[in-house]
C-alpha cells in the first residue's frame, strides 16, 4: 500500500539539469537570441507579462537577466492577434471599416482615416473640403485622446497615480463628443470612403470649443505635476536612450522618432486632408530619452489644440460631408422616396459593394503612435484581395530591446510606456 | 550642404545595373518595380545609398496571395508576391520594390543587412504567409502559437468554414488539407 502512494498522488523524481530546462519552450530555438550564458545558468531567463500590469495589455517580454539589468529582451507578441486582415479579405469594402477600430482601439478615427483613404486612392474618389476638414476634427481629438491615455497609464507605471485620474477625466469628455458625432464611444467608424457618415449634430461644436477653453488649462496641470518633478526626472531622464540613425534604421515613426531628434511628420512632410492650410509646429526632442519622448506629446497635444481652433474656424457652414459619387457614397435618405436611381444605388451598395481594380495601393497617415499605413490589394470584384495595415506599434516593440539592453528591469517599465504601444494595434 | 537632384528611380536602376530585367508599373501616382528575386538585396540596397535616390526609411513590408479561386494570378509571374515600401525623407515620396514567387518554391532572401527594421515584418510572412526568408536569424513563428500548423492569411486556409467537398473538387480541397491523410 505504501509504495503506491508516489503514483497516486502523480509525485515523481525530476532528473537532469533544472538550469535552463525549467524553460518550457524549445530551448534550442532561443539559441543565437540570448547570450550563451543563459544556457550555463549563469544568467536568468525571466517573463514579463503578458499579464503584467505595465505592459499595457499582452505584451510578453522573455528577459535574459543579470542581476537586475537586461542582458537581451526578446519581446513576444500575439496574445491579441484576431486576424483582422484575413477577415476583412471576406468582407466587402464598407464593411471592413467597423474591424479597423478594433485594431487600435485608441485611436479609431485614425484607423477609419487610413483605410478609407486606401480605398479613396484605389478607385479614385473625391473627398469634399467640408469633409476633410471634419475628418481633421476627429483625428486631433483621437489625437489627443489617445495621448491622454497614453500620459495616464505612463505616469501610472512610474508611480504618479494622480496624473491618470485626471487623464481619464478629460478623456471621458472627448468620448462624450465621440459619442455626439458617431452615436459610438470608442469605436466610431465615423470616416468612411468618401467623406464622414453624417454631419456634426448642432450640439457638438459648442461643445468641442468649450474643451478647446479648459483643456491647455488641464495640460499645465499635468506638466505641474510631471514636467519639473525631480522623482518623474530621475526616472526618464537618460533612460531607454534611442540614438536618431537607430530610429530610423529600425523603422520608428511618430513622438518616438521625433523624441530623437528626427523633424518628421507625414501631417507636414507628406500633407493629406487639406493639412497644408494648417499652422502648427512640430515638437522635436533632443536626447530620445524616455523624458523627451513623453514631452514631444505633451508638446503635440497642444499643438492639436491649435489645429482644432483654427479646424472651427475653417468648417464651412454648408456642403456635402461626403463625396456626391453614387457609385461608391451611399445617398441620403431623403433621396430614397424620390429616385428611383437613388433605390438602386442603395440596394446595390449594400448588397454587393462596389468593385475596385486590381491593382495595389499604399497611404500612411501619422497617426498618433506614428506612420499608420494601409496597403491594399483589390482583386477587381467587390471584396480586397489583401489589406494589410503597417501598425507603429508593431514596429515600436520590435525595436524594444534596442533600447531597453542594458538597463534595470525597472527602467524597461518606463521604456514600454514611452514608446506608447497598443497591443491590438500591434497583433490586429 | 547641397542636395542632389531628385532622380527617376525607374531610369536610375537601368543605367546602374543594365544587365538586370525589371518591369515598372504606375497606379495612381505610386510607382512599383518589379524585380526578380535574386537581386531583391541588391536593388534595396542601391535605392538606400545612391544620391538622388536615398530611400534611407522602410515603411512596411507585405505580402500577397494571388491564388486562383479568386481571380488566379493572370499575367503575373508567380502566386505569391512580396512588396517592400520603401520612403525617401529627402525627396518626400515613397517606391514599391516588388518581387515574385513561385507556389512550390516560396522563398526570397532577407533585407535584414539593408534595414533591421524589416526582422519582425518578414518574421509575420513568414508566420501568417509562409513565405520563407533566406537568412533570416530567427525562425519562431511571431503572431500565432508555436505549435500552429499552416500559414493562416494564405487564401486556400478555411476562413471559419470548411469548403463544401463534391467529387469535382475533392482531389484540390485535400491537397491543401495537412491533417487529411491522418
Amino acid at each position: 500500500m505504501g509504495q503506491s502512494f508516489g503514483a497516486v498522488s502523480g509525485i515523481t523524481d525530476v532528473d537532469g539539469p533544472t538550469s535552463v530546462s525549467t524553460w518550457e519552450g524549445n530551448v534550442d530555438e532561443l539559441r543565437g537570441l540570448v547570450s550563451e550564458r543563459a544556457f550555463t545558468g549563469e544568467t536568468m531567463l525571466l517573463n514579463m507579462g503578458p499579464h503584467h500590469p505595465s505592459t499595457h495589455g499582452v505584451l510578453r517580454v522573455l528577459l535574459e537577466l543579470d542581476g537586475e539589468e537586461i542582458v537581451s529582451c526578446l519581446p513576444d507578441v500575439g496574445y491579441l492577434h484576431t486576424g483582422i486582415e484575413k477577415t476583412i479579405e471576406a468582407k466587402t469594402y464598407e464593411k471592413g471599416i467597423p474591424l479597423t477600430d478594433r485594431t487600435d482601439y485608441l485611436a479609431p478615427m485614425s484607423n477609419n482615416m487610413v483605410y478609407s483613404m486606401a480605398i479613396e486612392k484605389l478607385v479614385d474618389l473625391d473627398v469634399p473640403y467640408k469633409a476633410q476638414i471634419m475628418r481633421i476634427i476627429g483625428l486631433e481629438l483621437t489625437r489627443i485622446n489617445s495621448h491622454l491615455v497614453w500620459l495616464g497609464t505612463h505616469a501610472l507605471d512610474l508611480g504618479a497615480m494622480s496624473v491618470f485620474l485626471y487623464c481619464f477625466r478629460e478623456r471621458e469628455y472627448i468620448l462624450e463628443m465621440f459619442e455626439i458625432i458617431s452615436g459610438q464611444r470608442m469605436m466610431t467608424s465615423y470616416i468612411r470612403p468618401g467623406g464622414v457618415w453624417r454631419d456634426f449634430p448642432p450640439e457638438f461644436l459648442p461643445k468641442l470649443q468649450a474643451f478647446l477653453d479648459f483643456f491647455p488649462r488641464r495640460i499645465d496641470d499635468y506638466e505641474n505635476l510631471l514636467t519639473g518633478n525631480p522623482l518623474w526626472i530621475e526616472r526618464t531622464q537618460g533612460v531607454g536612450i534611442l540614438e536618431p540613425d537607430k530610429a530610423l534604421a529600425w523603422g520608428c515613426t511618430g513622438p518616438t522618432l521625433r523624441g530623437s531628434g528626427v523633424n518628421w511628420d507625414l501631417r507636414k512632410a507628406v500633407p493629406y486632408s487639406s493639412y497644408e492650410e494648417f499652422d502648427f509646429d512640430v515638437p522635436v526632442g533632443e536626447h530620445g530619452d524616455v523624458y523627451d519622448r513623453f514631452y514631444c506629446r505633451i508638446l503635440e497635444m497642444r499643438e492639436s489644440v491649435k489645429i482644432l481652433q483654427q479646424a472651427i474656424k475653417k468648417l464651412p457652414a454648408k456642403g456635402p460631408y461626403r463625396s456626391e459619387n453614387r457609385k461608391y457614397v451611399m445617398p441620403p435618405r431623403s433621396e430614397l422616396g424620390q429616385s428611383m436611381e437613388a433605390v438602386i444605388h442603395h440596394f446595390k451598395l449594400w448588397t454587393e459593394g462596389f468593385a475596385t481594380p486590381d491593382k495595389d495601393v499604399y497611404v500612411a497617415i501619422e497617426s498618433p503612435r506614428g506612420e499608420l499605413g494601409c496597403y491594399v490589394h483589390g482583386t477587381g470584384g467587390n471584396k480586397p484581395r489583401r489589406v494589410h495595415l503597417r501598425t507603429p506599434s508593431f514596429v515600436h516593440i520590435s525595436a524594444l530591446p534596442v533600447m531597453s539592453e542594458g538597463h534595470l528591469i525597472a527602467d524597461l517599465v518606463a521604456i514600454i510606456g514611452s514608446i506608447d504601444i497598443v497591443l491590438g494595434d500591434c497583433d490586429r | 550642404m547641397t542636395i542632389p537632384t531628385a532622380l527617376d528611380p525607374a531610369a536610375a536602376l537601368k543605367a546602374a545595373m543594365p544587365e538586370l530585367t525589371f518591369d515598372v508599373d504606375e497606379f495612381r501616382g505610386e510607382t512599383s518595380i518589379i524585380v526578380p528575386r535574386e537581386q531583391i538585396v541588391a536593388v534595396a540596397r542601391y535605392f538606400r545609398d545612391t544620391p538622388g535616390l536615398v530611400y534611407n526609411f522602410l515603411s512596411d513590408i507585405s505580402s500577397v496571395d494571388f491564388y486562383e479561386q479568386y481571380g488566379g494570378y493572370g499575367d503575373r509571374p508567380g502566386r505569391y508576391a512580396v512588396a517592400y515600401h520603401l520612403l525617401s525623407m529627402l525627396y518626400r515620396r515613397r517606391l514599391r520594390l516588388k518581387v515574385y514567387l513561385p507556389e512550390d518554391d516560396p522563398v526570397v532572401d532577407t533585407v535584414l543587412p539593408v534595414w533591421p527594421g524589416a526582422n519582425w515584418f518578414e518574421r509575420e510572412i513568414w508566420d501568417l504567409m509562409g513565405i520563407e526568408f533566406r537568412g533570416h536569424p530567427d525562425r519562431r513563428r511571431l503572431m500565432m502559437p508555436d505549435d500552429w500548423e499552416g500559414h493562416p492569411l494564405r487564401r486556400d486556409y478555411p476562413l471559419g468554414y470548411e469548403t463544401v467537398m463534391f467529387s469535382f473538387n475533392a482531389d484540390e480541397i485535400m491537397k491543401h488539407k495537412p491533417f487529411a491523410d491522418e
